[in-house]
């Protein structure tokens, strides 16, 4: 069965050949980003080492967090909650005022991309309103709710309103004369235009503005809520700060680092799905 | 024997004048340059074409041929002249007049098939739904891609996506089909091959066609007559030639014959003439 043979030996050198690519697939997304990470790790040992006063060693601070982290989700009381719970009240925050911040800035984009007097009168708004820290419109908004979540959720709000503005803006200016041509010999009305061309080719750059939105806001919500308190992974931070536990901070750095990722991650997903192509900056 | 003309004749014998389907009078089209000048690309365009006349436009790239093109199809304004289809001035686009574009403006997020489906939904928005797959599928199979309905543009090859391009405006019947170097992108064999469909469909159902081109033998072998732009700026109708040949033609008896080659090299002496002046 020479055919038999033939197809055997191709098989294995294909098989050969694909543990190659697997072996750099290995290297390039496991051995060396965990270099990295060692890297940082003997930084801290080091430091720790030299200044026993200043931070508990890596170990210590995993031995002193090992309850926080077998235990997300414990409840032993009305403010003793696990940092699962901690994490899933500040996503909440951000999901919520994300999720408003966009559903008023895309249409804003809109306006903004396709009439040149919407630019010219929103377009000066914009770009004072955008340099500004969004924790400077947290006294405004205590003022206006008198509670500390609604004020958190207002922040976000309008922290995710500018890059997505601006973003869509950009995206809907700058959709090809070409397919807006098509629309027009085939005399489809401008509504469905807006639709079935200028929506989804601004999608791209929509994604781009969400993208950069929700990581603003997942930085903020975290000073935010140092600021308000209550229950958040932000408060938690400053919390055991004052309590002079260090080894929680650390962890909660961790924590906010995977969950920014994670976010991002996902809107790129999504992104990738919508559009049917790569992210634009992966 | 170039004045043989006998297509028009033939057609429009019985009628007591000949329909003058597209009229273009006066035409110029100039754009302001940067510093607030006037940069005439056209400048007193006269034609007229019938109503089912194919009718090529061949000159020097960047004499204003897509300009003209974009003009008849009502998405640029001219600047003076009048523009009129059957008598009703040409003022927006319209579905009647579909373009075939030269850089083929296919919606990136939508499968070939989409892209097709897109216009017959948007101008045949009568016709039923199991009508409207079958009108895409025709037209799919008609320029060969059927295998690749379902992939999108970035994943098909310039000769492909100019043939999306082709069948998206053959799709929606117009009129008057406008075609801006419809097979400019194509390797010598499928431009013979889809010249070929064109013109079948164009025989058997005749139109008003302005088709744009750098080709002299296509112009020869496809159309009725072959205006010939001067270079721009200022770019006029240097002269129009009258293809007498017969439809529907066989581009094997073309080439057998001697007029072909006299007509050929009267296009490509004009072309060399208005060559950098
Ligand atoms: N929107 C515009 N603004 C200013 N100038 C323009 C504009 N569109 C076209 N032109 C100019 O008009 C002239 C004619 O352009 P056009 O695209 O019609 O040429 P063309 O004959 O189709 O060339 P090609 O054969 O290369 O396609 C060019 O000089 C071009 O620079
Ligand atoms: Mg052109």
């Amino acid at each position: 069965m020479p055919m038999m043979n033939l197809a055997a030996v191709f098989a294995a050198i294909a098989q050969a050949s694909w543990n190659r690519t697997k072996l750099f697939m290995v290297r390039d997304t496991v051995v060396l980003p965990a270099l990295g990470f060692l890297g940082i790790l003997l930084l801290w040992w080091g430091v720790a080492l030299l200044r026993r006063d200043l931070m508990p060693t890596p170990w210590e601070a995993l031995l002193s967090n090992l309850d926080f982290i077998l235990h997300p989700f414990y409840q032993r009381g009305p403010g003793d909650l696990g940092v699962g719970w901690l994490l899933l009240a500040s996503l909440r925050r951000v999901l919520i005022g994300f999720g408003l911040g966009a559903i008023v800035a895309i249409p804003i984009g809109f306006l903004v991309g396709m009439s040149r007097p919407m630019m010219l009168a929103l377009n000066p708004v914009i770009q004072i309103f955008k340099p500004v820290s969004p924790l400077a419109w947290l006294p405004i908004a205590l003022a206006i709710f008198n509670l500390a979540d609604p004020s958190a959720i207002f922040v976000i709000f309008v922290t995710s309103l500018w890059p997505t503005i601006i973003n869509t803006a950009l995206g809907v200016s700058s959709v090809s004369q070409d397919y807006i041509d098509v629309a027009r010999v085939l005399e489809m009305p401008k509504w469905r235009q807006v639709i079935k061309i200028i929506l989804p080719a601004s999608l791209p750059y929509i994604f781009t503005g969400l993208r950069i939105s929700l990581g603003i806001a997942w930085l903020v919500i975290v000073a935010v809520e140092m600021l308000t308190g209550g229950i958040g992974i932000g408060f938690f931070v400053w919390d055991e700060w004052s309590r002079l536990n260090l080894s929680s901070v650390f962890l909660a750095v961790f924590i906010i680092g995977i969950t920014g990722l994670l976010l991002d991650f996902a809107m790129g997903q999504l992104q990738a799905w919508v559009t049917h192509r790569r992210p634009v900056n992966s | 024997m170039v004045k043989s003309s006998l297509q028009t004749n033939g057609i429009h014998g019985d009628r007591s004048t000949p329909t003058e389907f597209l009229v273009i009078e006066n035409l110029t089209k100039s754009y302001r340059n940067p510093d607030g000048s006037e940069f005439v690309v056209l400048d007193n365009i006269s034609l007229t074409v019938q109503e089912n006349e194919f009718v090529s436009l061949i000159g020097h790239s960047g004499c204003g041929k897509s300009t003209l093109l974009k003009m008849v199809a009502g998405l640029e304004r001219p600047t003076s002249g009048l523009l009129t289809l059957e008598g009703k001035a040409i003022r927006k686009p319209g579905a009647e007049r579909m373009m075939v574009f030269q850089h083929y403006s296919l919606l990136p997020w939508l499968t070939v098939r989409e892209n097709i489906r897109l216009a017959v939904d948007e101008v045949l928005d009568r016709a039923s739904h199991a009508e409207k797959s079958q009108i895409v599928n025709e037209h799919l199979a008609m320029v060969n891609l059927t295998a690749a309905a379902n992939k999108y543009p970035d994943e098909i090859s310039g000769g492909m996506k100019q043939r999306v391009g082709i069948a998206r405006a053959l799709a929606i019947r117009p009129k008057m089909l406008l075609m801006d170097e419809p097979f400019g992108a194509l390797d010598a064999l499928t431009r013979g091959k889809l010249q070929r469909e064109v013109l079948n469909i164009w025989e058997a159902n005749r139109q008003a066609v302005m088709m744009v081109t750098h080709d002299v033998d296509e112009a020869l072998y496809m159309s009725d007559r072959i205006v010939m732009l001067t270079n721009g700026p200022h770019a006029q109708i240097g002269e129009i030639l009258e293809v007498p040949f017969p439809h529907p033609r066989d581009r094997a008896t073309l080439r057998e014959d001697p007029l072909y080659y006299e007509l050929r090299n009267h296009v490509l002496n004009f072309l060399d003439q208005h060559f950098g002046d």
